[in-house]
Formats: structure tokens, C-alpha cells, sequence
């Protein structure tokens, strides 16, 4: 496959996301404006101008009418996705990290990191049918526990949110009371920080990548442990097929690193693992940096990838790699 | 004269009236029929001619229509194709190139040869795998240090430190050499020509070519380098395939060179498949023997 490379952005990327139809791809970085694209060819469609630091996460309405981001400038901002225009701007006293929109999208879950004196924390935000009546009270906050909450989600039938980082740690809440219904196995979870979390298409289990160089999949409602893929690097983004039964790994040495040693040993590819057998099949090479960011298109049939060197990547699969036999 | 011009085309000549008389009949054929596209996208066309002695012909045309992969496109995902662009997308320049295709091909790169099994390394009698088994603490690599990850020539770091005892095992002979450049000290010295450098590639690139080096010859010119890799993968750990390409007709020259990682599978693979019969030519399969230059 010849990938299609998007130099849009001059820093890092730090997320990638597709809607629902996969014909849009939405890229943040740490340059302050996250930018959407046409995810068949790559074109440029437009950037959302606004944000005053780092944008960390994202997340768009089912309906790709609304996008929710979250940023280091203590905002997380609505945008209306055709034009570009800011809706609304909720100020946090810390900067955001992870923002999620719940099943229905009435609801949103946005988390911000701990900051002078100030703890992490779970905020869920109502959103308004009509961005002239949104407001910026918090329905429910968790002060969370100790370290970063690199990523939050919700869980089935917005009932709980799931939550997960520095503190290596997989939390489920209550998503009505706040209550910490669950935690994740301290002997068998990860070691290190949670780097990354996606959940599969049907929301039944979710996999997360740690700089404990391994990647878990976990029961959504059990918070069980089901598999583990081992790497050779510390994994800084996951994502799981639509399509066939595999998960894709990205990552690398740390970022800090890069220019003191080779690429050949810099490990930048993305590995794709099989979900089941738990081995892997192939890499695909190509950043200069680190993996930040990975995300499937809906219909399984490409994916694309972002890295610490500013470039996108769009892969659209050769016929062959739906045959792939182990 | 211009009205007498203007008249003269009605005006029919005997000469012209022949070949239009043929052209006239066509209404006397059959129409035009079209069948399908069916569920298999195959249409058929059935046309009816004259052919220059006059006789009529059927001709049928079958053509087969291939829908476009993206022809699920939803309703809503099509208008956003045809929104306006905003933001900093608006004053793009055309020169910006933003998006590139990639000018390089990009494989998913399989750890190992499709249909293998992880278990072909571990066969009876693999000194190395053996003692991988036994004990992660004796495999120490000699380049980075790293206890039980790899093996020295395995280490992911062995193009970048090159390991300091190429300066100790070096004959006595090269010191002098290392000396020498050393006397020229302060002028810039190239990375290739640096203490020990030459030394330590030249035996790189000896000890490559003549490690369990086997020589195939009387190939046929289709075979290429996967298809030498399956020949000689059964018989084990493969870690080098090449076929020589002529550079010019950049077609094969009719031999190559298969590397094994163990000597007893070399011997192995040269007993089953020297006179083995191989794309209708006979193979000859030997150990390759070190250039004598």
C-alpha cells in the first residue's frame, strides 16, 4: 500500500479519530488547532481555530454535526464540524486531557489533569440540543484519584465511565453517583502508565496500551482481564478492527530519546497483533517518531496513524491483508 | 453561381446513389438489444450489421461492469463532500502540498514467512534454541549487555555500537594501521576510515557471504527471491535469499545464494535438492565457495 501523508500540523499529533460514516478523520496535536480531513484522500477540509495550547483528545457526534476537544489551555471547546465555528468554550481551572461523547450524545465526559494543588478530575457536562442554551455546569464530578486520567470513556448504556491512566490503574464509575464501582487487578493490569484506551465497535470490551510495553484487553463489564499482547516498546497507541480480529499497537522510545539513537532501533512501526491468538502478523513502518495516535476506519478497511514527527498517515489496506492467514 | 453551388448537393449522382443504398437497408436489421447488467454485473450487447459483401451479421458484445468500492457512501457523508473548506484550509496555497501520496510502498511486514510456524526454530537438535530453552540468564548480549532479551547477533543496537572487541581480536598488524591514522591527529578523518573501521566491515561483509553460504544454480529466469525462500525454508532457518540480477536487462542470471542460519540444515537442503527438478530445469546446489580474489 502507498500510504497518503498529511503534513498538516507542525508539532506532535496527539489523537486521531473517525466519525461514524469514516468518510471524515479528525487529527489533534500539539499545535493549537485540531484539523478534519477527507478520509478517502487525505484532502484538507478545514482547521478549527481557537484553542491556545496543546489539544489533547477529541470526540464527534454520531450525527458529524458536533466535535468536542479538549486542550492544555484549561478549555475544552464545541465546534459546529461544517464550519468551524466554536460553539461553546467550558473553562477548567487545569488542563483538559480526554473528552468522550456518551451513546446519544446528551452527554459529555471530560477529564483535566492535576495542577497546582488541584487533583484530577471526571467532569460530565450536559449538552445542549441547541448551542444557544448550553451551559457550563458540571452534572456530576469525580475528583479522581492520584496522577494524570490520560483517557476517559463511556461504558454501556452511558452507565458508567471508564477511566485510565498515570496510576496504571483501570477504573469503572458510576456514571449517575460517581461512585468507583470497579478497579483493575493490580497483579495482572499494567505496570506502567496508561497511555492509551479504545473500545471496541460494539462497546463489549476495550483494549488499553501502557509504557509497560503491552497492550490489554479487558471485559467492559467485568473489568477482566481477557488477553495481553507484549512489544518491544512502550505503547502509546491502540486501536482494534471493525472488520477482522486484530489490534494494531503503536509507539516507540520515548520522544526525548529519538535524536540519540537510530531509527532501526527506534521500533516507530504500527504492529498489528491478532486479537485471539494473540501473535503478531505484521508492522508497518514509516514515521520518523513515535506513534501518538492511531484509529481504524469504521469499515475496517483503512487506518491511519500519527507521530511525534507531525505527519498523519492514511493507509488504505491492499486486498491481501484481508486474507492474512497465521 | 453561390445558389447553384447551394442546389447541388440535393442533387443526387448516380455515382453516390450506390453507397447510400447500402446504408438505407439498415433499417431492415433487427434492433439493437440489450440484456442485463445481471447479478454478476455481466452485460450483454446484440447488434446487427451488413458486412461488405453484404451479408448480415450478429455481433454480440458481453462486457462486465464492476460497481465502485465506495458506492455505500451515506447521503449525509456525500453533501460533506461538497462543503465549503474553513479555517486555515481556506487560503491554502496550491503549491502547500499538504497531502502526499507516499512515493514509497509500504508492506505489512511479516515477522515471519507467511504459512510458517513459530515452532520451525525450535526443531530438535537447534543448538541455539535448546539453549534458549534452558536458560534466559546465559543468553548475554555481548553488544548492548542486555541479559535473556537477545542474542548478540540478534541486538537491535549491533549497527550502532559496534562492540569493542573488534579492536582486541584485531591481529597485531592492523594496530599499526590504527596508529598510523592516529599520527594524523586534528585532520578530519572519515567515519569510514576511523579506527578499526575498515578492518571490522571487511570482516563483516566475509563473514556474511561465507556463513552457511549455499549456491544455487540453473535456475530459471521466473524465479525470484520469495519463490527460492519457500524452496529452502523446510529445510530451516533461512536468513538470507538472493537471486543475481542482471543489472542492465534486469532479468536473472540463473543463480543465487541461500544463507541458513545452521550448518546441518544447509547440508541438508544441498543432499535433498541438488538434481532436484525445479521449473523444468535440473538445479545445482552447492556450498558456495569463498571468492578466491
Amino acid at each position: 500500500m502507498r500510504p497518503i501523508l498529511m503534513k498538516g500540523h507542525e508539532r506532535p499529533l496527539t489523537f486521531l479519530k473517525y466519525n461514524r460514516d469514516g468518510d471524515l478523520l479528525f487529527s489533534c496535536a500539539k499545535d493549537h488547532n485540531p484539523t478534519v480531513w477527507f478520509a478517502d484522500n487525505g484532502e484538507r477540509l478545514g482547521t478549527y481555530r481557537g484553542h491556545n495550547g496543546a489539544v489533547w483528545c477529541c470526540d464527534v457526534s454520531r450525527d458529524s454535526m458536533r466535535l468536542i476537544t479538549g486542550s492544555a489551555d484549561q478549555t475544552a471547546k464545541l465546534w459546529n464540524v461544517e464550519t468551524g465555528q466554536q460553539l461553546y468554550s467550558f473553562n477548567f481551572d487545569s488542563p483538559a486531557r480526554a473528552v468522550d461523547f456518551s451513546v446519544g450524545d446528551k452527554l459529555a465526559v471530560i477529564t483535566t489533569d492535576p495542577f497546582m494543588e488541584l487533583t484530577s478530575a471526571i467532569h460530565v457536562k450536559r449538552i445542549a440540543g441547541d448551542p444557544s442554551d448550553q451551559v457550563g455546569e458540571s452534572v456530576l464530578v469525580i475528583r479522581g484519584p492520584h496522577g494524570r486520567i490520560n483517557r476517559a470513556v463511556w461504558g454501556p448504556l452511558n452507565m458508567t465511565i471508564i477511566s485510565a491512566g498515570e496510576d496504571a490503574v483501570v477504573r469503572i464509575w458510576d456514571s449517575e453517583t460517581g461512585k468507583l464501582l470497579k478497579e483493575s487487578d493490580k497483579e495482572s493490569g499494567h505496570k506502567k502508565t496508561i497511555t492509551a484506551l479504545s473500545k471496541s465497535a460494539d462497546g463489549s470490551h476495550f483494549l488499553t496500551g501502557s509504557l509497560d510495553k503491552s497492550a490489554k484487553l479487558w471485559d467492559t463489564r467485568t473489568l477482566t482481564l481477557i488477553k495481553t499482547y507484549v512489544t518491544e516498546r512502550p505503547v502509546n497507541a491502540v486501536a482494534m478492527s471493525p472488520l477482522l480480529n486484530h489490534v494494531v499497537l503503536g509507539g516507540g522510545q520515548d520522544a526525548s530519546a529519538v535524536t540519540t539513537t537510530d531509527h532501526r532501533a527506534g521500533k516507530f512501526e504500527a504492529k498489528f497483533f491478532d486479537k485471539i491468538l494473540q501473535e503478531e502478523i505484521g508492522g508497518v513502518k514509516g514515521h520518523f517518531g513515535p506513534i501518538n495516535a492511531l484509529a481504524f476506519n469504521p469499515d475496517g478497511k483503512s487506518f491511519s496513524s500519527g507521530g511525534e514527527d507531525g505527519y498523519v498517515r492514511l493507509h488504505h489496506f491492499d486486498p491481501d491483508y484481508f486474507n492474512i492467514k497465521i | 453561381m453561390a445558389t447553384q453551388f447551394a442546389t447541388q448537393p440535393s442533387k443526387q449522382r448516380w455515382a453516390e446513389m450506390e453507397e447510400e443504398d447500402g446504408e438505407d437497408l439498415d433499417f431492415l436489421l433487427p434492433p439493437k438489444q440489450v440484456i442485463g447488467p445481471d447479478v454478476n454485473g455481466i452485460k450483454k450487447v446484440i447488434e446487427y450489421k451488413f458486412n461488405e459483401d453484404g451479408n448480415k451479421v450478429k455481433i454480440t458484445t458481453t462486457t462486465r461492469t464492476r460497481k465502485l468500492a465506495n458506492a455505500r457512501l451515506s447521503k449525509q457523508a456525500v453533501e460533506r463532500r461538497s462543503w465549503p473548506k474553513f479555517g486555515d484550509a481556506v487560503h491554502e496555497d496550491v503549491g502547500s502540498r499538504l497531502t502526499m501520496v507516499s512515493t514509497e510502498e509500504i508492506l505489512l511486514e511479516r515477522p515471519r514467512a507467511p504459512g510458517s510456524k513459530p515452532e520451525e526454530a525450535k526443531a530438535a537438535g537447534d543448538p541455539l534454541s535448546q539453549m534458549s530453552k534452558g536458560g534466559a540468564v546465559l543468553m548475554v548480549c555481548r553488544t548492548c549487555g542486555k541479559k535473556g532479551d537477545h542474542w548478540t547477533s540478534r541486538c537491535p543496537y549491533k549497527d550502532l555500537a559496534q562492540p569493542s572487541e573488534t579492536y582486541t581480536d584485531k591481529p597485531p598488524g592492523s594496530e599499526l594501521a590504527t596508529a598510523a591514522s592516529g599520527a594524523t591527529k586534528g585532520a578530519y578523518v572519515p567515519p569510514g576510515m576511523r579506527g578499526g573501521a575498515a578492518e571490522r566491515t571487511g570482516s563483516d561483509m566475509r563473514r556474511r557471504n561465507d556463513e552457511n553460504s549455499v549456491r544455487v544454480t540453473n535456475l530459471s529466469e521466473d524465479t525470484r527471491e520469495p519463490d527460492l525462500l519457500e524452496l529452502f525454508r523446510p529445510f530451516g532457518a533461512v536468513s538470507r535469499v538472493y537471486v543475481a540480477i542482471d543489472q542492465k536487462t534486469s532479468m536473472s542470471r540463473g543463480f543465487g545464494f541461500v544463507n541458513f542460519v545452521n550448518r546441518e540444515d544447509a547440508q541438508r537442503a544441498i543432499n535433498k535438492l541438488n538434481g532436484y527438478g525445479y521449473d523444468n530445469l535440473i538445479l545445482r546446489v552447492e556450498w558456495a565457495t569463498p571468492r578466491t580474489n
